[in-house]
């Protein structure tokens, strides 16, 4: 295989883990003023993801550092042409990050609620956002010959993009709803398995419009199938979602309904990137000359060869001791088990 | 001010700002992992108290570096596109590895070292920290080499159809005799700021409250202050190796350190001077003999380049321009430097003889320069930062590309204030925050760490830590 093609595959490789596993987190912080009805119960739906969400973001972080070293003019290009888009969800890392952490720290309510409106906001607008920006990098955005983006902000709020938006939310939302139910024990668990329900049936019919726009720009075989794929998991999930759990009456078959959603956001956006293939970045501008390719963007074959190494030996221990933290903290927890 | 200078405005404040947190993750990971350490093998409770105690402060900063971190990454597309294609080919290389080698293991092991208290057994426990300590100096050696590579540029060659940085060996990058002496001098750095803050707390607390957990106190005030002398002195022995490396990569950076305009041998270190720098005229100022001699070459009789003689060089090798970075800005920062690190070692120095034989510290000068005792090698540290990249100017890559062609064309003015603005807004407020969430736990003293009850079932027991 070619080293470009093998960098193009990790890089998606990359983004679709940070989605599968930072979606559902991103749908957890959404949830919290919506299943938790008071702190207690609040604080056991963050601490679902307490020990995890840091190490799911780090993936976005690697999907960016891999980007820049293997195709330095696609970061250059999407970081410059997406300027405002990727500074507000800067912010919203930024004001969520620090919100799980100083939440706890100290007692009075008011405090609390700012730090859950700092969740709130800052899980909302990153999957919106992120949303935006792949739907118009699959679309296309106006380079000029220096591979700069030329379009204004108002360009990139397209019709398109924005359903791309709503549809990458709801799709969190529903991921998170499972994630929840699948963590937690009670009415918080009863809660969750509801929503999940309810955002599942929107998310399904946004998915299903988007990729199906999608395709209909931008669509190979493989595109074709993969979100053909995608769209029989979430159903195959939310299916799972309705059938009682075997083993505890008052829930539902979680892990299944969770395997659902996480292979449907898996499969959409590998989909996406499929549809890609082999632009990196098209223009809607002379797009045979100042579109970005995996060709014209990639590094020199010397570093796409060191680099590839790299991936190779740690890129699996990554997997493995990140899979072990999901093993250790694997238990449900209920109000009961939040400490004072 | 043009929008290069906007966006270098936006570089140094969020750098600056990220930095005012890295030290103290670096240096204070590497004390609690001791302590913790200390726990596991002597059962001593005293060391678990300081565990928790060091470990929370470790924590509520360790959040702020974290956050700002992504703004780093981010921002060479976002700001410096131009630079990004430039060097990405060989820049990009060590930040990938950072991500992937370092970063996971941080962020995974830290979130298990958080939560995992009764998950884990005591040893895999204490081994967490210490897999998180690992990888802060990884990620510290990551990026350093390739800060190094923007100093002294190795191991490339320039692609004549592309006109960019292509890598040619990546052995070289990762051994950049730069990178090899700027990684022991800034981890130094940062524990030089994190043994200072685990002196000043402990002092603090002997002072105030007498007697309460008073050797656990003393032997944070001995480690504490031990670990910033030494830091002082492996700063003083990498600064001077590095001092001499930087005469011969970055010569321009030296003599602008000293503000030396005419080469001279021997060449002298002025302590301080009074009067403008610009080389208009002679100022006054003390002066060691041979003392820049000795810094840059080794030999206090050392033939020092000045910035005249080196600006006339430049302009051969490279055109016309001005090859000479803010003259006053580097003479002082580089002053500030060292002389804010000193002054923190002698405060170690004061914390640790005010405790000798089993005294109980009673001075109170001594407990209103305690705040000194983290923030001067914090500021120490920011100078050596300022000093090193605003020594390199005008060039972004050393040689190879001025900054003032590094910036996103596409970028303008108005997005750059934007986001100047809405960093420099949310950046404030977040610091005055977690400066009195610090100060709050830090006041609070030694936790209680005797184990609950443990009377209900496994399935309703609280867990160790919550959010």
């Amino acid at each position: 295989m070619e080293l470009t093609t093998l960098w193009f595959l990790l890089i998606a490789g990359l983004f679709v883990g940070y989605f599968v596993l930072e979606g559902f987190d991103f749908g957890v912080g959404m949830l919290v003023p919506v299943l938790g009805r008071d702190d207690r119960e609040r604080r056991v739906v963050i601490n679902t993801i307490g020990p995890l969400w840091d190490g799911n973001e780090v993936w976005l972080i690697t999907a960016g550092g891999a980007m820049f070293a293997a195709f330095p003019e696609w970061y250059a290009t999407l970081f410059s042409g997406f300027y405002l888009p990727l500074l507000l969800i800067l912010l919203a890392l930024i004001l969520r990050g620090v919100a799980f952490d100083f939440r706890g720290k100290r007692p009075e309510a008011a405090w609390r609620r700012r730090w859950d409106a700092c969740i709130v906001f800052g899980s909302v607008v990153p999957a919106f956002v992120w949303g935006v920006v792949f739907a118009n990098v699959v679309r296309g955005i106006p380079l000029d010959g220096g591979h700069n983006h030329v379009g204004g902000l108002l360009d990139l709020l397209n019709p398109y993009a924005l359903l791309g938006g709503v549809t990458m939310t709801a799709l969190f939302v529903t991921h998170g709803a499972i994630f929840i139910a699948l963590k937690t024990t009670g009415d918080i668990r009863r809660r969750a398995n509801r929503v999940a329900g309810q955002a599942g049936l929107g998310a399904a019919v946004l998915a299903v419009l988007f990729l199906g726009l999608t395709l209909a720009h931008r669509g190979g075989t493989a595109a074709v199938v993969l979100s053909a794929l995608a769209a029989v998991c979430l159903v195959g999930g939310l299916v799972a979602n309705r059938v009682r759990s075997r083993t505890d009456a008052e829930g539902r078959r979680e892990g299944w309904a969770f395997a659902g959603t996480a292979a449907a956001i898996a499969l959409a956006v590998a989909s996406l990137f499929a549809g890609l293939h082999p632009y990196v970045l098209p223009s809607t501008v002379e797009p045979a000359v100042n579109s970005l390719t995996v060709l014209n963007a990639a590094s020199s074959a010397y570093t796409l060869k060191i680099m590839s190494w790299v991936a190779v030996v740690f890129a699996p221990i990554v997997v493995l001791y990140q899979g072990w933290t999901y093993w250790v903290f694997r238990k449900r927890i209920g109000t009961q088990n939040i400490p004072d | 001010m043009d929008v290069t200078d906007l966006a270098r405005w936006q570089f140094g404040v969020t750098t600056v700002y990220h930095f005012l947190f890295v030290p103290l993750t670096i240096g204070l990971v590497f004390m609690v992992a001791a302590f913790e350490t200390a726990w596991v093998r002597t059962g001593n409770e005293k060391w678990l108290k300081l565990t928790k105690f060091y470990g929370k402060l470790f924590l509520i900063n360790f959040a702020m570096g974290l956050v700002t971190g992504i703004v780093q990454e981010f921002q060479f597309g976002m700001n410096w596109s131009e630079y990004s294609r430039f060097v990405g080919d060989v820049f990009g290389a060590p930040l990938a590895m950072e991500a992937l080698v370092a970063f996971f293991l941080e962020s995974t092991f830290l979130g298990l070292w958080i939560f995992g208290w009764d998950r884990l057994p005591k040893k895999v426990h204490a081994a967490c920290i210490w897999v998180v300590a690992v990888g802060t100096v990884l990620s510290a050696y990551f990026i350093l080499a390739a800060n190094s590579w923007m100093q002294n540029p190795v191991g490339y060659r320039i692609n004549p159809d592309t006109g960019r940085a292509e890598l040619t060996d990546i052995v070289a990058v990762l051994t950049n005799k730069v990178a090899l002496i700027t990684v022991p001098h800034t981890v130094a750095g940062c524990f030089l700021v994190a043994g200072g803050l685990v002196t000043a707390v402990a002092v603090w607390h002997l002072v105030r409250r007498p007697g309460q957990d008073a050797g656990t106190y003393r032997s944070a005030v001995k480690i504490g202050a031990w670990t910033t002398l030494v830091a002082m002195g492996a700063m003083l022995l990498t600064g001077d190796i590095q001092g001499k490396i930087m005469t011969e990569v970055q010569p321009m950076k030296m003599a602008a350190a000293e503000a030396l305009y005419s080469s001279e041998q021997p060449a002298p270190f002025s302590v301080f001077t009074v009067g403008t720098l610009d080389g208009s005229r002679p100022v006054w100022s003390v002066e060691i003999p041979g003392l820049l001699s000795f810094l840059g070459t080794g030999s206090f009789d050392g033939r020092v380049e000045g910035i005249n003689d080196l600006q006339a060089e430049y302009e051969q090798q490279y055109g016309a321009g001005d090859y000479s970075p803010n003259i006053p800005l580097t003479y002082w920062t580089f002053r500030f430097m060292i002389g804010l690190g000193a002054a923190a070692a002698l405060l170690a120095l004061w914390a640790l003889w005010s405790i000798r034989r089993g005294r109980t510290p009673t001075s109170r000068w001594l407990v209103r320069a305690l705040p000194l005792l983290p923030l001067l090698p914090l500021a120490a540290n920011s100078t050596g930062w300022i000093f090193t990249e605003m020594g390199r100017q005008p060039w972004v890559v050393f040689g190879e590309l001025k900054t003032a062609a590094a910036n996103s064309p596409n970028v303008g003015p108005a997005e750059l204030i934007t986001s100047l603005a809405v960093f420099t807004l949310v950046y404030g407020v977040l610091a005055f925050i977690e400066v009195r969430l610090l100060l709050k736990y830090a006041r609070a003293g030694l936790p209680d760490v005797t184990p609950p009850p443990q009377d209900e079932s496994e399935q309703d027991r609280p867990l160790a830590f919550a959010y």
